[in-house]
C-alpha cells in the first residue's frame, strides 16, 4: 500500500450530497398516491379510556380511514422485549412493552390513541380535532420515590407495585471494607438527562406493492436489520418480502433505536390494508412526547476510603425512571451501574438498583446511556472525599487509577453486554497528566487569585471516566470490486452523521488501493446488506470497521490471486495501488482491477470448483466483548456570582479510543458530545408537572445549546489499542457526553467558593436559577 | 374549513413558478413539497431550529414561519441554488466540507443560507460575530466549532 488513508484526516465522501440539498431523507420520500397519517395522542399522562368515536372524522373530504386499537384485531400486540435481562443471579424483571395505540388505558401523555389516514397531513391533523373521545383521568404516577409507596397509583394494575426491574450486583464485600476504612462519604445525587432531540424528527414511509407482494419502509432507524425482521413476523410476511431503508438519517443519539414504535407498526399495516403509500413526519411537539427520553435517577451512595484518599469500596442503591413501558430491559441502569466504577481501582462494590415504572415517555439509551448518572456519583464522590481528606482534587483521582500493568481489568460485575466488565487495555495516567497541563491545572490557582482580585470568580473542574464501546453481537460488509473499477461497500447499520461513507471507504482503499473517493458505501438498505445489529453503543467503527477490514482483505487476496494467474507470476512480485496491480518494477505491465472483477466473472470457460465468481467478499467481525475507552475532560468557567451566568474559559478533552481512523472525524464525535453534555449539564430540563404533562416542549422552551454557549474545545489524544479487534479501534460517539455534569458541577463549586460556603452540588442538571436557589441562604 | 386556494408566481433560485395553494400552506411545505425543493429541512415548526431558514430577497427568513402566499412575488434562494450552475461549491460549502462542519447534514442547508446572507454583509467578522450571527441555528451534532471555524475560512477566501 502506497498511499495509507487510514488515520488521515480524510474528507468525507457523503458531504456533497448533503451540502448541495440533494440527499435524501425520509420527508423527502415522495410516491405516487402517497396517504399521510396523524395520530390523535393522549393529552393526560393515566386515564381510562371511557370512549372514542371517530366517526365525524371519517365524514371529512379527503379522510381515507381511521383505525383505533380494536381495529387491528390480532395485529395489536405488546412489542417485542428488545434486550432480555442479563444473566444476573436474583434480579427481577417486569415485562411490560409498548402497544401499537392504547386500548383500556393510557399510561403516558403522547400515547396514541387513533391514527387517522388523509390525503394531505394537513386534512389529518384537522380530523384529529373531530375524533370525540372519553378519558377517565387517574391520578398519575410522575415521582419515582412517590411510586414505590404504598398506596401509589399502578402503571400497570396486574402488577402489585410500580417495579419494572430490581438488580443488586456486587464486587468483594462493601460492609467488610466499610468496617476498616478510616473516612466514609454518603452523599444523595440525583441526575436528569434530558432528550436526544436531533434536528430530524422521526419518520416512517410505508408502501406495500400488491403486484410484487413486497413491502418498502423508508425508516430513520438505527437498526434497519432489526426493523425489517420484527416486522416481518407481524405482518406474516418473510424477510425477504421487506425492504427496510434507514436513508439519511438527520441525527440520532440512541432513541431513533427504539424497536418497536407505534408508528413503525401501525404504517406497513394501514399501507397493506389500503394498498397505498402512508407517509407520517413526526413534529417537534410529538417528538418530546413520542420519541424516548432519558431521565432521572436517584442515588443513595456512599465511599469508604483510607486516610491517604485510597478507594476500599462503594455502596450505591439508586432508583431509576423507566417510564410507562420498559423494552429496553435494564439496559440503562446496568450502564450506570457499571460504568460508576470508572477508570479506578475499586475493590468492593455493591449496588443494587429499582427500575420504577411511571406515567411518562419511556426511558431507552440516550448519548451515553446511563454512564453520565454513574460518573457523576463517583466524581462527586471523589470531590468530596477530596475535600474532606484535604488532598487536590487531581491527585485523589491518581491515586486511584487502574495501573497499566493491572490489563485486562476484571470488574466482577455483568454489562449491558451480558458479558463480565472487563476492560481490555487502557493507560489511564498519562492521559491525566496531559489533560492538567493542556488545561493548565499548576498555573491555575495564582490565575484564580489573580482574577478574583479583579473581582472575576474563576473555576476548574476535572472528570475521568470510561466508556464501554463496540459491543457485539456481529456486524458484516460485503466488499465488491465494481468493473468500473470503483469499490462498493455494503453494511447492515444505519447511519445518522458519524461519517461511515467515509471511514469505512478509509478502510477498504487502504487494502484495495484505491482512492477513497472510488469507494461507494450503503448503510441501512436491508436489501444491500441482509444481516446485521444496528449503530447503538459507539459500535459502528468498531464492529462494522472491522468487518469491512476484513471483507476487504479477502478481496485484496483475491485481485492477487487473479493477476498472478493472469501474469504467472507470483503474487509476491505484485503491488496493487492506484486502482490496478502491476508487477513489481515493471509499472507498465499491469491491469486494472475493474478488468480484474470482469474476469473474476468470465462469460465462457469454468469457475473453478471451490472459487466464487465475482471480485467481492462478504465477511462478519463479532468481538468477543466491548473495548474500553478512556478520557478526562477538564474545564476553566468564569461565574457571575450575581446572576449565575456561565462563560467557559477552556474546554479540554485527552482521551484514547485505540487506533484512530479520521482523526477529524472522531474531533467532530467529540465536539458533538462536549455539546450535548453542556446542554444536559446546564440548558437541558424536562420539567414535568404533578400529573405527568411536560411543561416545556418546545425548543424555545427546552433549551438546546447554540453556538454561544458551546466552546472551542482542545482535544488530545493518547492510544492504547485494543486487543479484541485488529485493527486495535475503540468507539468514541458517546466520550465527548459522558462526564459533563461532575465537571460542571466541580468548576462551578469552585467558582462561587461552594465548599467554604457550606453548598454542595449535588445534581443535575444545574442552571443560573437552580444556582440561585441552591445559594440564596449560603454565607457569601 | 372552506378551503381557499391562491394562484400565486414565486421565483426560486432565479425559476419563475406558477402554483394554485391554499393560504394556509406553509411556505417550507410549498418549496419542498410542491416544487420538490426538498434541500429545505424543517427541524421544529415553530420558528427556533432555523433549519427551514431561506432567502427571500436576499434576507434570511424561516420558511416554517410564512405561509407561502406571502412569498407572492419575491425571490426566493434555497440551498439548491448556492453552489455555482457547473455544480462548483460556494466558498462556504467548500469551508464546510474542508473544515467538517457538517455531521448528519439536517442543520446544514439553514445554516448555509444564514450564513451566506451573513458573509455578503460581513466579509471580516470576529469569531463572536459569527457566533452571535449563528445563534439562531440549532446543530446538535457539530458541537458548532467546525461550523464556526468554515464560515472564518470562507470570510477569508471571499475576502480574496
Ligand atoms: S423548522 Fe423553521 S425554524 Fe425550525
Ligand atoms: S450536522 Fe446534524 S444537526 Fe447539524
Amino acid at each position: 500500500m502506497s498511499t495509507r488513508t487510514f488515520g488521515e484526516p480524510i474528507k468525507r465522501n457523503e458531504d456533497r450530497r448533503l451540502l448541495t440539498g440533494q440527499a435524501l431523507f425520509i420527508d423527502d420520500v415522495e410516491l405516487p398516491g402517497m396517504l399521510h397519517a396523524a395520530f390523535l395522542r393522549s393529552q393526560v399522562a393515566h386515564a381510562r379510556i371511557r370512549k372514542i368515536d371517530v366517526s365525524r372524522a371519517l365524514r371529512r373530504p379527503g379522510v381515507v380511514a381511521a383505525y383505533v386499537a380494536d381495529d387491528l384485531g390480532d395485529y395489536w400486540k405488546p412489542g417485542p422485549l428488545l434486550v432480555p435481562p442479563p444473566p444476573i443471579a436474583g434480579i427481577v424483571f417486569n415485562q411490560r412493552t409498548q402497544v401499537p395505540l392504547a386500548k383500556n388505558k393510557v399510561r403516558h401523555v403522547g400515547e396514541p390513541l387513533v391514527i387517522v389516514i388523509a390525503e394531505s397531513r394537513y386534512i389529518a391533523e384537522d380530523a384529529l380535532d373531530d375524533i370525540d373521545i372519553e378519558l377517565e383521568q387517574l391520578p398519575a404516577v410522575v415521582d419515582i420515590e412517590q411510586g414505590l409507596k404504598a398506596g401509589s397509583a399502578l402503571v400497570h394494575e396486574d402488577l402489585d407495585s410500580n417495579v419494572s426491574a430490581h438488580v443488586r450486583q456486587t464486587k468483594g464485600n462493601y460492609a467488610t471494607a466499610a468496617a476498616k476504612a478510616d473516612h466514609i462519604i454518603k452523599r444523595q445525587f440525583r441526575y436528569e438527562h434530558g432528550i436526544s432531540s436531533p434536528i430530524e424528527t422521526r419518520g416512517v414511509v410505508a408502501q406495500w406493492d400488491k403486484r410484487a407482494n413486497q413491502m418498502t419502509i423508508w425508516d430513520t432507524t438505527q437498526a434497519p436489520v432489526f426493523i425489517r425482521n420484527g416486522l416481518a413476523g407481524m405482518l406474516g410476511l418473510s424477510e425477504r418480502q421487506v425492504r427496510v431503508i434507514a436513508p439519511f438519517v438527520g441525527g440520532g443519539f440512541g432513541p431513533k433505536i427504539m424497536m418497536f414504535y407505534p408508528e413503525e407498526v401501525l404504517l406497513p399495516w394501514v399501507s397493506m390494508k389500503l394498498n397505498r403509500p402512508i407517509k407520517w413526519i413526526e413534529d417537534r411537539l410529538e417528538h418530546f412526547f413520542a420519541t424516548t427520553h432519558e431521565r432521572g435517577q436517584i442515588h443513595d451512595a456512599e465511599m469508604a476510603l483510607t486516610r491517604d484518599g485510597r478507594i476500599l469500596g462503594i455502596k450505591d442503591v439508586f432508583l431509576h425512571d423507566g417510564g410507562a413501558y420498559d423494552p429496553y430491559g435494564l439496559t440503562v441502569p446496568i450502564n450506570s451501574q457499571c460504568t460508576l466504577l470508572g477508570p479506578y481501582v475499586v475493590p468492593n462494590y455493591d449496588s443494587t438498583f429499582t427500575q420504577v415504572f411511571t406515567n411518562l415517555t419511556l426511558v431507552t439509551p440516550y448519548r451515553g446511556a446511563g454512564r453520565q448518572h454513574g460518573v457523576f456519583v463517583m466524581e462527586r464522590l471523589l470531590d468530596f472525599a477530596a475535600h474532606e481528606l484535604n488532598i487536590d482534587r487531581a491527585e485523589i483521582r491518581r491515586r486511584n487509577l487502574i495501573p497499566a500493568d493491572a490489563f485486562p481489568y476484571k470488574n466482577e460485575i455483568i454489562f449491558q453486554d451480558f458479558q463480565p466488565l472487563e476492560y481490555d487495555s487502557g493507560n489511564y495516567e498519562p492521559v491525566l497528566d496531559m489533560a492538567l497541563k493542556a488545561i493548565g491545572y499548576n498555573a491555575f490557582r495564582e490565575e484564580q487569585a489573580a482574577a478574583r482580585r479583579q473581582g472575576r470568580h474563576l473555576g476548574i473542574g476535572v472528570a475521568c471516566y470510561v466508556e464501554g464501546t463496540g459491543i457485539g453481537p456481529y456486524e458484516g460488509a460485503k466488499v465488491q470490486v465494481q468493473s468500473n473499477g470503483k469499490v462498493s461497500i455494503a453494511t447492515g447499520i444505519g447511519t445518522q452523521g458519524q461519517g461511515h461513507f467515509t471511514v469505512f471507504a478509509q478502510i477498504a482503499a487502504d487494502q484495495l488501493g484505491v482512492a477513497v473517493t472510488d469507494v461507494d458505501v450503503v448503510t441501512g438498505d436491508t436489501d444491500q446488506f441482509y444481516w446485521g445489529a444496528g449503530t447503538f453503543a459507539s459500535r459502528g467503527a468498531v464492529v462494522a470497521g472491522n468487518a469491512v477490514n476484513e471483507a476487504s482483505k479477502v478481496v485484496r487476496k483475491k485481485a492477487l490471486k487473479l493477476a498472478s494467474d493472469l501474469f504467472e507470476c507470483a503474487e509476491e512480485d505484485l503491488v496493487l495501488e492506484d486502482g490496478k496491480v502491476s508487477i513489481v518494477g515493471i509499472p507498465e505491465k499491469f491491469v486494472r482491477l475493474g478488468d480484474l472483477a470482469g474476469r473474476a466473472n468470465p462469460m465462457r470457460g469454468a469457475v473453478q470448483p471451490g472459487t466464487e465468481p465475482g471480485l467481492e467478499s462478504t465477511q462478519y467481525f463479532g468481538p468477543p466483548m466491548g473495548a474500553t475507552a478512556n478520557g478526562v475532560h477538564a474545564m476553566i468557567v468564569e461565574m457571575d456570582p450575581r446572576t449565575f451566568d456561565l462563560k467557559i474559559l477552556k474546554y479540554v478533552v485527552v482521551h484514547d479510543c485505540g487506533t484512530v481512523i479520521n482523526p477529524m472525524i472522531l474531533a467532530g464525535q467529540i465536539h458533538g458530545g462536549v455539546a450535548q453534555g453542556i446542554g444536559n449539564a446546564f440548558y437541558e430540563k424536562l420539567v414535568f408537572d404533578d400529573q405527568g404533562q411536560l411543561l416545556n416542549a418546545s425548543l424555545a422552551d427546552y433549551l438546546l445549546p447554540t453556538a454561544l454557549e458551546v466552546p472551542r474545545v482542545e482535544l488530545g489524544h493518547t492510544v492504547t489499542k485494543s486487543p479484541l479487534n485488529p485493527m486495535g479501534i475503540k468507539g468514541a460517539g458517546e466520550a465527548g457526553a459522558i462526564p459533563v455534569g461532575p465537571l460542571f458541577a466541580q468548576a462551578i463549586e469552585d467558582a462561587l467558593d461552594l465548599e467554604r460556603r457550606g453548598v454542595e452540588l449535588l445534581e443535575i442538571p444545574l442552571s443560573p436559577s437552580r444556582l440561585f436557589e441552591l445559594t440564596r441562604n449560603a454565607p457569601g | 374549513m372552506d378551503i381557499d386556494d391562491h394562484e400565486i408566481t414565486i421565483s426560486v433560485n432565479g425559476v419563475r413558478y406558477q402554483r394554485r395553494v391554499e393560504s394556509r400552506m406553509l411556505l417550507s411545505d410549498f418549496l419542498r413539497h410542491d416544487l420538490g425543493l426538498a434541500g429545505t429541512h424543517v427541524g421544529c415548526e415553530h420558528g427556533v431550529c432555523g433549519a427551514c431558514t431561506v432567502l427571500l430577497d436576499g434576507q434570511p427568513v424561516r420558511s416554517c414561519l410564512m405561509f407561502a402566499v406571502q412569498a407572492e412575488k419575491h425571490e426566493i434562494s434555497t440551498v439548491e441554488g448556492v453552489a455555482g450552475g457547473d455544480g462548483e461549491y460556494h466558498p462556504l460549502q467548500q469551508a464546510m466540507h474542508d473544515h467538517h462542519g457538517l455531521q448528519c447534514g439536517y442543520c446544514t442547508p439553514g445554516i448555509l443560507m444564514t450564513m451566506t446572507a451573513f458573509l455578503e454583509e460581513n466579509r471580516s467578522p470576529s469569531e463572536e460575530e459569527v457566533r452571535e450571527a449563528l445563534s439562531g441555528n440549532l446543530c446538535r451534532c457539530t458541537g458548532y466549532q467546525n461550523i464556526v471555524d468554515a464560515v472564518m475560512a470562507a470570510a477569508k477566501r471571499m475576502r480574496g
